[in-house]
């Protein structure tokens, strides 16, 4: 027995379990085509702009996750309304909404009145702090991403694998490239209450790049960084729990230990597979071939 | 009859820059097309007008007697080597089956036996079926080459349209690869790009220069005028000496 087993009898910790499942499924699945896809900052963006919809919950007291919800939404598809119309550069869209969000949260917080409760667990997360009402919240959301990429999974794995001959086969690219910025940002309000705005970025590329280095298959991908997030949620919230340290800065901390770990072990395999095989990553071609 | 691809007095600028200028070309069904020409001159560029990738300025394009969005599914399209991720975690059979996903009908379908079938047949006649369960990123230059080949022919195209297929591959396996195209183009139009001219031109029947205009000639002779008009400098140079020697006993000349 672990130290401390007897911490199951209590509900928070139950509820702690249970989010910690839920939290897991959605950033395994979610996370390996953020990884996949290149699309980590943008889910940095969209996880920082959410800040903006929690401040506006305080200063107009209606639930923060409601507004985080919205504004994560809304960032993700505006970041991917604007690039497809307005030709502007991912980068620079990512920049203005992941820092205009913040600017908002900050500005709202501060001249609501009174003091914002679990502030601090909106910006770091808090695992011990989960109420009953979020896991429920966090339950539909969990559902929503597994039932769409189930049931779109081919097409998703054609846009992100090759999104140019995706268009030549005639699917909807741009329709597909929202859909997945949709279920990113319904991710990223499920990881805040485990991690919080600011360290979600890592939980979602984190246990997808440490598995992608022993697997070449997505669905394979996608299974172990559900089982390594849950790993990691789990010891995150038992050391935060014995020795008190802040639940959402132990998991990612983690996270970061097993991925150096896993870069250590699989490197030596890999010089081997792409030895003398030039490969996708460093094209010498590419910065002159925008379009001819 | 009808041009396979006829493309009709095409424009395309990027910022106020000409890369095509009034264009116009015609592949006919059972070409193999060769569009030669030198680095910047457009040529991607007028592959992806005819893929309906890019919205030319001006002009007309008509693939299979429909507008290019409408005919692409019917084309298979080898692009240039590098445009996807090789360390992308998916095996050579499902990148493979992926080419067949024009044949769903619906986002959710998934591959029927009939599909899978595909699949292995022309993983078989590629010569790749032992690579099916490899990962991309495990295969060497030529090998994926032929997989991405593998999954432009998997849905039985009536165009095959290939940008600088052996950029990154060493002589031996071009002229295999070549081969293999030769084989292929009793049962397709074939339309490539590449730089290079020495070694297509033995297995063409059409050739045209592009270097932001067209320079044709009706037959799959590639004449000096012509390369110096595209190239715009002498023609040793860029072709190694070689038109004389390659491009006179070609068979299919004069084949327009």
């Amino acid at each position: 027995m672990i130290p401390g087993a007897g911490i199951l009898a209590f509900g928070f910790f139950q509820n702690a379990l249970l989010s910690a499942v839920l939290a897991s499924i959605a950033c395994g699945i979610i996370g390996t085509f953020v990884v996949v896809r290149r699309m980590a900052t943008l889910s940095g963006g969209i996880s920082h702009a959410a800040f903006g919809g929690v401040g506006l919950g305080y200063l107009f007291s209606f639930d923060p996750i409601v507004g985080a919800l919205l504004f994560s939404i809304g960032a993700a598809l505006g970041i991917g309304i604007l690039k497809e119309k307005a030709g502007q550069e991912l980068d620079t869209l990512i920049g203005a909404v992941w820092a205009a969000g913040m600017a908002l949260g900050v500005i709202c917080v501060s001249i609501a009145p009174g003091y914002a409760p679990d502030l601090f667990s909106y910006l770091f997360g808090n695992i011990l702090l989960v109420p009953s009402g979020d896991i429920q919240l966090m339950a539909v959301f969990c559902a929503v991403i597994v039932g769409i990429v189930s049931v779109f999974y081919l097409p998703l794995q054609a846009v992100t694998f090759d999104e140019e001959y995706a268009r030549v086969m005639n699917l909807p690219v741009t329709a597909l490239s929202l859909l997945l910025l949709l279920l990113t940002a319904v991710c990223v309000v499920l990881l805040i209450r485990l991690v919080g705005i600011i360290l979600v970025i890592a939980l979602l590329v984190l246990p997808a790049a440490s598995v992608r280095e022993f697997t070449s298959r997505l669905p394979v991908m996608m299974a172990a960084s559900v089982c390594l997030s849950f790993i990691l949620s789990l010891s995150g919230l038992v050391l935060s729990f014995l020795w008190d340290l802040p639940s959402g800065a132990t998991i990612i901390l983690l996270g970061a230990a097993v991925y150096a770990v896993a870069l250590l072990i699989s490197r030596p395999g890999k010089a081997r597979w792409r030895g003398g095989i030039r490969t996708g990553r460093q094209s010498p071609q590419q910065k002159g071939q925008r379009v001819q | 009859m009808r041009p396979v691809i006829e493309v009709r007095d095409v424009s395309f600028g990027i910022r106020g820059f000409s890369i095509l200028d009034h264009v116009s070309l015609e592949v006919r069904k059972g070409d193999f097309y060769a569009l030669i020409g030198p680095n910047g001159g457009g040529k991607t560029t007028l592959l992806k007008i005819i893929l309906g990738l890019l919205e030319p300025s001006g002009g007309t394009v008509s693939v299979l007697g429909q507008s290019p969005e409408k005919a692409r599914s019917r084309i298979g399209y080898v692009p240039q080597f590098r445009t996807f991720d090789f360390s992308y975690p998916i095996t050579v059979r499902e990148m493979v089956l992926s080419g067949r996903l024009p044949k769903n009908r619906f986002p959710w379908a998934r591959f029927s036996p009939s599909d899978r079938e595909a699949a292995e047949r022309v993983l078989e006649r590629l010569g790749i079926a032992d690579l099916a369960r490899r990962p991309i990123a495990a295969l060497s230059g030529g090998e994926q080459q032929r997989a991405i080949l593998a999954r432009a022919l998997v849905g039985d195209p009536e165009i095959l349209i290939l940008d600088e297929p052996t950029v990154y591959v060493d002589a031996p396996t071009e002229v295999q690869f070549y081969t293999l195209l030769e084989d292929l183009k009793r049962s397709l139009t074939i339309l490539l790009v590449s730089h290079d001219i020495g070694v297509i031109s033995r297995y063409i029947t059409r050739v045209a220069c592009l270097n932001h205009r067209l320079y044709t000639h009706d037959s799959s002779e590639i004449t000096e005028d012509m390369i110096e008009a595209a190239y715009q400098c002498p023609v040793d140079l860029i072709a190694h000496g070689v038109p004389h020697r390659v491009f006179k006993d070609h068979p299919g000349g004069g084949g327009a």
